[in-house]
């Protein structure tokens, strides 16, 4: 797809995962739309995974480490056909295999997440299994930045390295909040690129809801020989949606009946000006 | 109906007492909101520490506050509080003697369509485990109010468990005897007995009800305790009513229920059921919807209780 296609996308995307937030009345809206640029440049763009083939072995996998925000990922999933779209309509409802984590009872999902500090593990795992078979696969592991708390994490960042997992790319979704509030008044993190390039990796900072650095930083890989990369991806939480953007209180604040409504005009005004703009690049 | 969950009553609990007592400690692992503890938080600030997202510093840090003479609370999700910070339980709290209450919120499948990461229904399997540390789990915001003043005088680890929602009352004030391994028993019976602890002591008693429609006497045991577990009280309910049913919020491995049978089959051996969660991860949905999916209701506590007592 193109950038433009891709813009287009994510938008659609975020208004999908507001009406599943606003019909189960629950959910993590905040790092939701935070990340949704970010799945989107890898679902639509980067990594090589099949629908009609969820287990092909030389898929590239996804780990969302920050699993609670998993409305935009059980969206774009539904998108691709991994299962009906109809399907979201039982999100977070009783009996559901759509529940508020990953669950890996549902095609397109590796692992089950969702206690934090547990994705970059596994994600080293994988990716040291792929350099001992010599498959050709990739891995991205997406983290929050209040996650960076945990010590797992480290004990992963200094594996990867150890290992020369050059397969591997962690992103974080550098957000600045968390639930409590800022993550610099919570646990400060800064200067959190120094900390991972002092671990042996390859560090690279980028407007993380800007869809072409997305695109391009995620292209190249290896990206540092020899060495795991981490994207510091910069972003907004609850980007896209005026009144969420940057309230610590909408991490897991669901929409009004209003809220979803005016959600919904924002982003199909939005969406409505790549279009005109798309339109005027091609002529 | 009851509208205030156990998560604010503890706080209100402490923040009462706090302001004579400059040792107690609250600790967050961005859980102040989740723990009701921002009060706490914004009325003592130098009483209250954020940890981040690390539940094996919280544990940690809060035994090396107990040691130097803090009396700590930490207030984390319960799944994470009693598993991902196992280690420094067994050995910085308990191993160590150091005087740490864990208090863990949201607990049992009170997360609901969160999930299996969410929920916390073998943490009394792991506490019980645990040499030397207490574990309670308070029935409702009146039982909350007494645990928590007997938990600021109590020298020892101790794991609190509650659920996340306002639970109907069991008592009808914080006004009677309150004491940590002791047994309460609820209402007298002789045909058999519900032990039951935490949140389905409500459930207990609504079935015991619906026994007594029945022409069935039922005695009701809450076990507010599950360690030091009150063997006597279940010795006695064993010889004197001859049959036992166990429910609790939590997997029928290792919980309650093997407590109790560990405790009837050595001692007055009868016939027993135990009511819980299966061995799977706990269906999603409300906590009501997985509590009717398992049988955790007082209809279908009857019905288990009619079939024991069947002559
Ligand atoms: C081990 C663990 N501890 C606590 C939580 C509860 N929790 C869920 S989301 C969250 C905040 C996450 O903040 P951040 O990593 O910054 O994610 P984002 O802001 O992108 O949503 C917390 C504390 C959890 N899921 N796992």
């Amino acid at each position: 797809m193109d950038i433009t296609e891709l813009k287009i996308k994510a938008a659609q995307i975020r208004m999908d995962l507001m009406t599943i937030i606003h019909r189960a009345k629950t959910g993590h809206t905040g790092g939701s739309l935070s990340n949704t640029d970010i799945l989107t440049a890898l679902y639509y763009e980067i990594m090589k995974v099949d629908p009609a083939q969820p287990k092909l072995a030389d898929r590239d996998r996804f780990v969302a480490s920050k699993g609670h925000s998993v409305e935009s990922l059980w969206c774009i999933l539904a998108d691709k056909g991994f299962f009906p779209k109809e399907e979201l309509e039982t999100y977070s409802q009783f009996g559901t295999r759509l529940i508020g984590h990953p669950n890996n009872k549902v095609p397109g999902i590796e692992m089950n997440t969702g206690a934090l500090g547990h994705g970059l593990p596994i994600s080293v795992g994988m990716a040291l299994a792929a350099k001992r078979d010599g498959r050709p696969y990739r891995v991205f592991c997406l983290m929050g930045d209040g996650e960076q708390a945990e010590g797992s994490n480290w004990e992963a960042a200094m594996a990867g390295a150890h290992y020369k997992l050059d397969n591997l790319t962690g992103i974080i979704d550098r957000n600045r909040l968390q639930i409590s509030g800022s993550t610099e008044e919570v646990m400060g993190l800064e200067p959190l690129e120094d900390k991972w390039a002092a671990f042996g990796w390859n560090v690279v900072s980028i407007d993380g809801n800007d869809m072409e650095a997305l695109v391009n930083v995620f292209r190249e890989a290896p990206a540092a020989p020899g060495k795991p990369t981490l994207v510091m991806a910069n972003t907004v939480k609850g980007k896209g949606v005026s009144f969420a953007e940057n309230v610590p209180a909408w991490h897991h604040h669901v929409p009004s009946d209003e809220q979803l409504a005016l959600a919904h005009s924002e982003l199909t005004a939005y969406i409505g000006q790549l279009q005109q703009e798309g339109m005027v690049a091609e002529q | 109906m009851n509208t205030i969950p156990n998560r604010q009553v503890i706080c209100e609990t402490l923040l009462e007492l706090a302001k004579d007592d400059r040792d107690i400690m609250v600790l967050a692992s961005d859980s102040r909101g989740s723990a009701a503890m921002a009060p706490f938080a914004n009325t003592y600030p130098e009483q209250f520490v954020e940890v981040g997202i690390a539940e094996q510093n919280i544990v940690g840090m809060s035994a090396g506050l107990a040691h130097s003479g803090k009396k700590p609370f930490v207030t984390s999700p319960a799944c994470f509080l009693s598993m991902r910070s196992i280690e420094q339980v067994k050995v910085d709290v308990a191993y160590s003697h150091t005087n740490v209450k864990l208090i863990g919120i949201s607990g049992g499948v009170s997360y609901g369509a969160l999930g299996m990461s969410h929920h916390s229904v073998q943490d009394i399997a792991v506490a019980r485990a645990i040499p030397g540390l207490a574990i309670v789990l308070p029935a409702d915001r009146h039982e909350t109010k007494k645990m928590t003043e007997a938990l600021v005088n109590y020298e020892g680890g101790v794991y609190v468990r509650i659920g996340r929602n306002a639970v109907e009352d069991v008592y009808d004030s914080a006004d009677y005897h309150f004491e940590i391994g002791k047994a309460v028993t609820l209402k007298q019976g002789s045909d058999l007995t519900i032990i039951a602890t935490g949140e389905t002591v409500r459930v207990a008693l609504d079935a015991a009800e619906l026994l007594a429609g029945e022409g069935v006497s039922c005695r009701v045991l809450n076990m507010h305790t599950i360690k030091p577990l009150d063997e006597a009280a279940i010795i006695a309910a064993a010889r004197e009513t001859g049959r036992i049913i166990t429910v609790e919020e939590h997997s029928i491995y290792g919980g309650l229920g093997a407590a109790v049978a560990e405790v009837v089959t050595q001692n007055a051996p009868v016939p027993m059921k135990i009511i819980g969660i299966p061995d799977e991860p706990a269906i999603a949905g409300k906590t009501s919807e997985v509590f009717s999916h398992y049988g955790i209701t007082g209809d279908n506590l009857k019905a288990v209780a009619l079939e024991l007592t069947k002559k």
